[in-house]
């Protein structure tokens, strides 16, 4: 307990908040990027499908 | 004759208190339905472990078969690598193709890692922190990975906390959503319509998202690539008996061994320490901020629809598939006994287990080096 609390930095929380920043943008991007390329996917191979049918 | 009894000189308090520890994860397991392909290997290990001079890990120069399978398989990541492509296999991401824009709210639900981060570097170094936050993404294997790639100290209690807050799913989240939720909120209905989704789709997507999840997180690769390998056996319709053994003998197989592997990091020195005590309690925070992330984001975007969305489905984006999907979807019947969120939940649901694949791998890209 002694050592955690010698440990105890709060200031660290305020530094580290980039990382919070960088981490929500990056992962909002990566998966921005999925639901584009899975929408185009949906797109481009329902318009085949309606192609073959007709 | 004093032989038979010397090894009793060598018991100590704390290895009785892990076989306390042992014995409740058991009870757990077995009385309580708890991940018990987990819980119970791990329940078990961690009374097997803890016998004095237990032959069952290394002692001096003498190797234990459970130190060997933890360098064999868990400290080159070798095991959830492979459990990956079991999951993989059993994941239909049917109801997600179907409804791409669903794929945000899985990564709104990991804002909890991140929060964790911050919290966890106020006791911890940044590597530990970051392997501490990464239980938030409700992921054993990726918790392992993340974990052992950043070489963190507390690798025990990171894996007994990733696996067994991932069971108490259905107790952590309903007072959370509902703390943010108000009742009206939480009987909004959200049609659903099943879209058709084309063979070639699903055989692309798994496809598609190595290379995207590649090219932003390279340090992903191998936790997506395997996620989707997995997915693309069982997708491709011509390796139905390969997927069969992926989702079954294979993920059960690594699953024994994952289990009572993992309890060989609870040796009572390593494992009884306040330390752990804290990484217990920021696992539950990774979690609670998870759920607080998918719902409030919800609530934000509600603001800007027409129709409005139900809220609840947001804290489904935690991963731990398929729990929280039926969390979220009891949760909505006990409100509304007529309102069926199944669908849009569990799709949520499993854009959560990509989005805490890829935020482990941020994570790895930030701190790996």
């Amino acid at each position: 307990m002694f050592q955690i609390m010698m440990l105890f930095a709060p200031m660290q929380f305020v530094e580290n908040l980039r990382y919070m920043g960088l981490g929500m943008l990056g992962i909002f991007i990566v998966i921005g990027a999925i639901a584009l390329m899975t929408m185009l996917l949906n797109h481009l191979t329902a318009s085949k499908q309606d192609d073959s049918k007709d | 004759m004093e032989v038979l009894y010397q090894n009793l000189f060598n018991l100590d308090v704390k290895m009785v208190i892990m076989w306390l520890i042992g014995g409740i994860l058991i009870y757990l397991a077995i009385k309580k339905d708890m991940e018990p392909t987990l819980l119970l290997p791990m329940g078990f290990g961690a009374i097997l472990v803890n016998l004095p001079l237990s032959g069952a890990v290394t002692q001096g120069l003498e190797e234990g078969p459970l130190s060997i399978l933890y360098k064999a398989g868990i400290a080159n990541e070798l095991f959830p690598l492979i459990l990956f492509i079991g999951i993989g296999a059993m994941i239909d991401f049917g109801p997600l193709l179907s409804n791409p824009i669903l794929m945000l709210f899985g990564a709104a639900a990991q804002f909890g890692i991140f929060f964790t981060l911050c919290t966890a570097s106020m006791f911890f170094d940044l590597k530990d922190a970051a392997s501490i936050a990464i239980i938030g993404a409700a992921d054993g294997p990726t918790s392992i990975v993340v974990g052992q790639k950043l070489q963190s100290n507390y690798i025990g209690a990171i894996m007994v906390a990733a696996y067994s807050y991932m069971a108490l799913v259905p107790i952590i989240q309903p007072p959370i959503i509902k703390l943010l939720t108000t009742k009206k909120e939480r009987k909004i209905r959200m049609e659903y319509t099943q879209k058709p989704v084309s063979k070639t789709t699903r055989i692309l997507f798994p496809i598609f998202i190595t290379i995207i999840a590649g090219l932003f997180a390279p340090a992903s690769v191998a936790l997506v690539g395997f996620l989707m390998f997995g997915n693309l056996i069982r997708e491709c319709g011509v390796l139905d008996s390969l997927s069969e053994t992926a989702q079954k003998a294979l993920a059960n197989l690594v699953t024994i061994f994952l289990g009572i592997t993992i309890a060989s990091q609870m040796q009572a020195e390593n494992f009884l320490k306040v330390d752990t005590l804290l990484i217990l309690f920021l696992g539950l925070v990774a979690f609670i901020f998870d759920t607080a992330g998918g719902v409030i984001f919800a609530k934000i975007l509600n603001l800007f629809l027409k129709k409005k969305i139900n809220p609840m489905i947001g804290a489904a984006g935690i991963s731990a598939f398929p729990m929280s999907g039926r969390v979220v979807h009891k949760m909505a019947l006990k409100e509304d006994p007529t309102n069926f969120l199944l669908m849009q939940a569990t799709g949520v649901n499993v854009s959560g287990q990509i989005a805490s694949v890829i935020a482990g791998g941020l994570i790895l890209n930030f701190f790996l080096h």
